[in-house]
């Protein structure tokens, strides 16, 4: 059972990574704005999108 | 009636038809053809009609072309690469944050882009080699997107955010769940052979788990306990100050003598659930601002005119370093920012916003202008008398009510509560310690710790904090922005409603009510509508909205005198429609009817007809407030401008009500302060910079206002202009919200009457405290959560129907 003292360290270590990553995640201002990167995420394949017609049609201009 | 494809308001008279689209105005188009040309037509996909019309003052933005100002803007400035964050009040859904953090598509001397949407802040990263601040304000202007720079913004830096508390109960929370998993097989008291080899381990492990939970979460209420102390007030953070301490330094004890396991589980949530209260209390409307003085309504620069030898040159000047003598110059629908002396040109000030009057005054050459009055026609040469802070409006500031470190002592109901309790509570630890000294005294210490340990009033603490929370947030959804959870309880104790006038009862824009005098002809009116039509004066547009549109003629000729009124003629015959003295210069009779109301006077081929009188516009639903505050407030109007409508007023008002009129600001403050000494809680309602004594001064300060984004003076809650109706409602609601309180204290102190059942008999176990707390704690919340949600609903129900 001396398994326990190892455990009890790795368990330790384990939790304080979080309380670590959570204090670092406080301090860099991700808590700030918690509604605008919800709205963001959805935007990214949109922009791509309206690049690839634009290229699309530039392209299709280039081949008349 | 199409609707504009950009900003989806109604096209009225011009539509604008492009690319199969249209549009209400120039300005919605010309955003358009931008994104359009720039591939951004997503921004219409994401949202219907996301716009905002761009209205854009020419030279608005010109004093950023100063480079010492700009640079005041700036968050970081080095190697070509500048950083600025500006706030755009007209952010208001999903395209607009997707146009604004394409803004390097439209600009290719912008780097990143990055919206914060609670705070309505884009934050913007661009090359100073490139462009300028000023080119990157004017593009955003441009697009609907103005940002809101004041004289504020200009003259300190941000404080920065204060995070202390999320860390507190990040501590709080991590070390809670920590020492519940390592004191869980311990509840359960099996005289097992490992737990007992190993629960040393476990406890001195709890213990320190423990320590960063009572010296740096628990901390505040350590504080708060001994100010509360030292200014001889039992204020709710005693009991708890004293349980935690009692807790920790008990439990120390209990591990080190080997007595148990100790409280330290009880303990790490106490403090974490208290905690979880405080920062459910702290709802703040990011996008507002509750702490505006004068600064964030004047401009940060004007144009000063300096005279060589040989020309006048026109420079950008913060308004700070305007001096005695400098001459400046005031474009239309300018802010004058210091008390000067009009040189040239005729001014029509607006001072409605400063003195509460409601008439636009007209000022000749010679005379005295006061700092705050917005320029109406046309541009004006000024000369200085006084610098800005000592000009006649900014002296108000002086007052020493604005002195932040004087904040009034207010007595919550916790506070009174808690006084009561805690003297209770100490009493019962005494008399139950005496009893066991005479029963078993090696059990008397242990009784009047565990007495003080279970008595902690966490549940008590919580009640307010959750309940005032949850009417904050529910007040903010009606569109009523309070700044704190205090605030609320203040407004409960309200007895004296004080309105102002101008812009409070009344809205902005004016309607005609009647026209007096000789019956007009049919060609006459139609004569009248044609001319009104090509005048752009507010007056004659309000007018021409609310006449018939008779057949429309072209005019032969149309003149307007600045500050005087306009001239048409049509076929030989000739309408002035302006001023009394415009009109006809022969009578005066009829003058005194039409004194402090405002009229637009009519005469055609220089016979006087007669006048349209302009009301006031009140707001809708004032009689119905006033009828229901009149049964249980007095009410009380304190206005800035003349009695012209005293009559009027009367006539909504409940009899007892009492009617001031020509107050000046500090007038204002005073009678507050004396309704106060008098033993009154008065709630100001209010809006412009004449209030800000009286908001201050006042109990609780609201100010109202018809574009919650834009300028309102410090208060304690902004309320949106349309919910005018419901002051009744929010009223009655933070009275219902301070009677579920008191239930709350109620069930909490049932609650804490078992706990002492089995503090005095001496049984009080670690695993009843690690039930208990949690499970009184808990309760609360879910009880007054119910409770006010259930009233929330109230005011959804009687609001839905309007």
């Amino acid at each position: 059972m001396n398994i326990i003292y190892m455990l009890l360290v790795i368990s330790v270590i384990v939790a304080l990574v979080f309380f670590w990553a959570f204090i670092l995640s406080v301090r860099k201002g991700q808590y700030d704005d918690t509604y605008t990167p919800s709205v963001r995420m959805l935007f990214e394949d949109e922009i791509v999108k309206d690049k690839d017609t634009k290229k699309k049609q530039k392209t299709n201009e280039q081949l008349k | 009636m199409e609707n504009c494809f950009h900003c989806g308001d109604e096209c009225r008279a011009t539509t604008i038809v492009h690319h199969d689209k249209s549009f209400c105005c120039n300005g919605c188009k010309t955003v358009f053809d931008i994104l359009n040309d720039n591939d951004l037509t997503y921004y219409y996909e994401l949202e219907g009609t996301p716009g905002t019309t761009p209205f854009l003052l020419e030279g608005k933005f010109d004093f950023l072309g100063n480079e010492q100002i700009a640079s005041k803007f700036l968050e970081f400035d080095e190697q070509g690469t500048q950083i600025v964050s500006l706030l755009i009040p007209s952010i208001h859904c999903s395209s607009c944050i997707w146009v604004l953090e394409n803004l390097d598509k439209l600009d290719s001397a912008v780097r990143t882009s990055q919206v914060n949407f609670p705070k309505k802040i884009v934050r913007i990263t661009f090359s100073s080699k490139k462009t300028t601040l000023q080119n990157l304000v004017i593009l955003l202007s441009r697009l609907g997107y103005e940002p809101y720079m004041s004289l504020d913004d200009a003259s300190e830096k941000k404080p920065t955010v204060d995070r202390s508390l999320i860390y507190k109960l990040g501590v709080a929370g991590f070390a809670f769940g920590n020492i519940m998993f390592l004191s869980f097989p311990e509840y359960f008291e099996v005289n097992e052979f490992w737990l007992e080899r190993f629960k040393h381990l476990f406890r001195w492990l709890t213990f320190l788990f423990s320590i960063p939970v009572t010296i740096y979460s628990a901390r505040d209420y350590f504080i708060s306990a001994y100010k509360g102390l030292r200014s001889k007030i039992l204020n709710i953070d005693v009991p708890i100050a004293i349980g935690i301490s009692v807790l920790f330094v008990r439990s120390t004890i209990e591990i080190a003598m080997d007595w148990g396991a100790g409280f330290f589980d009880s303990m790490a949530g106490l403090v974490f659930f208290l905690l979880l209260g405080k920062f459910f209390q702290q709802k703040t409307y990011a996008f507002l601002s509750f702490e505006r003085d004068y600064k964030s309504y004047f401009p940060i620069a004007v144009t000063r005119l300096i005279k060589n030898d040989i020309s006048k040159i026109e420079e950008q000047t913060p308004v700070y370093h305007l001096e005695k003598g400098d001459r400046i110059l005031i474009r239309n629908s300018e802010l004058l920012p210091v008390d000067a002396i009009l040189i040239n040109g005729k001014a029509l000030m607006d001072y409605s916003f400063v003195t509460g009057e409601a008439e636009p005054i007209t000022k000749k050459s010679g005379d005295q202008l006061f700092a705050g009055g917005r320029q109406q026609a046309g541009s004006i040469e000024v000369e200085v008398l006084k610098p800005v802070k000592q000009s006649y409006l900014t002296q108000l500031w002086s007052n020493e009510i604005f002195d932040k470190n004087n904040q009034s002592l207010f007595e919550s109901l916790t506070d009174r509560i808690s006084k009561r309790f805690t003297l209770s509570i100490l009493s019962i630890a005494m008399i139950a310690t005496t009893i066991w000294l005479f029963i078993d005294s090696s059990k008397a210490l242990n009784v009047f710790t565990a007495v003080l340990i279970v008595a902690c009033p966490c549940a008590i603490a919580l009640a307010a904090p959750f309940t005032l929370g949850n009417l904050l947030r529910m007040f903010g959804y009606h569109r009523l922005y309070m700044k704190d959870s205090v605030s609320i309880e203040r407004l409960a104790r309200v007895d004296t409603v004080v309105f102002d006038k101008t812009g409070t009862l009344t809205t902005s824009t004016k309607n005609t009510i009647a026209y007096e005098g000789v019956v007009l002809t049919k060609e006459e009116k139609s004569m009248l509508t044609s001319t009104l039509r090509a005048s752009n004066h507010p007056l004659s547009r309000s007018l021409y909205a609310t006449l018939d549109n008779n057949d429309i003629k072209t005019l032969d000729d149309f003149k307007e005198d600045v500050g005087q009124g306009i001239t048409g003629t049509i076929n030989n015959h000739k309408i002035k429609i302006g001023s009394y003295g415009y009109t006809d210069s022969n009578q005066k009779r009829r003058e005194r009817q039409t004194r402090n109301k405002t009229a637009i006077h009519i005469s055609t081929d220089d016979e006087y007809k007669g006048y349209y009188i302009f009301f006031n516009d009140y707001r809708n639903g004032v009689k119905e407030v006033f009828d229901k505050l009149g049964k249980n407030y007095k009410i009380i109007i304190l206005s800035g401008d003349n009695d012209g409508e005293k009559d009027y007023l009367k006539t909504l008002l409940p009899e007892n009500a009492t009617l001031l009129f020509n107050q000046r600001p500090e007038d204002k403050l005073n009678y507050i302060k004396e309704q106060q000494e008098q033993g009154k809680n008065v709630l100001m309602i209010g809006d412009g910079l004449n209030d800000a004594g009286a908001l201050a001064q006042s109990n609780v300060g609201i100010s109202i206002s018809e574009n919650v984004n834009v300028f309102s003076p410090a208060c304690d809650g902004i309320l949106d202009a349309s919910r005018f109706k419901d002051i009744t409602r929010f009223l009655s609601l933070s009275k219902k919200g301070i009677k579920v309180i008191e239930h709350a204290f109620v069930f909490s102190l049932f609650y804490n009457m078992v706990g002492l059942l089995f503090a005095i008999t001496g049984n009080l176990e670690p695993v009843v405290a690690a039930i208990l707390m949690p499970l009184s704690s808990i309760s609360i919340v879910v009880f007054t959560t119910m409770a006010t949600f259930f009233l929330g609903r109230e005011l959804k129900n009687e609001t839905a129907p309007s």
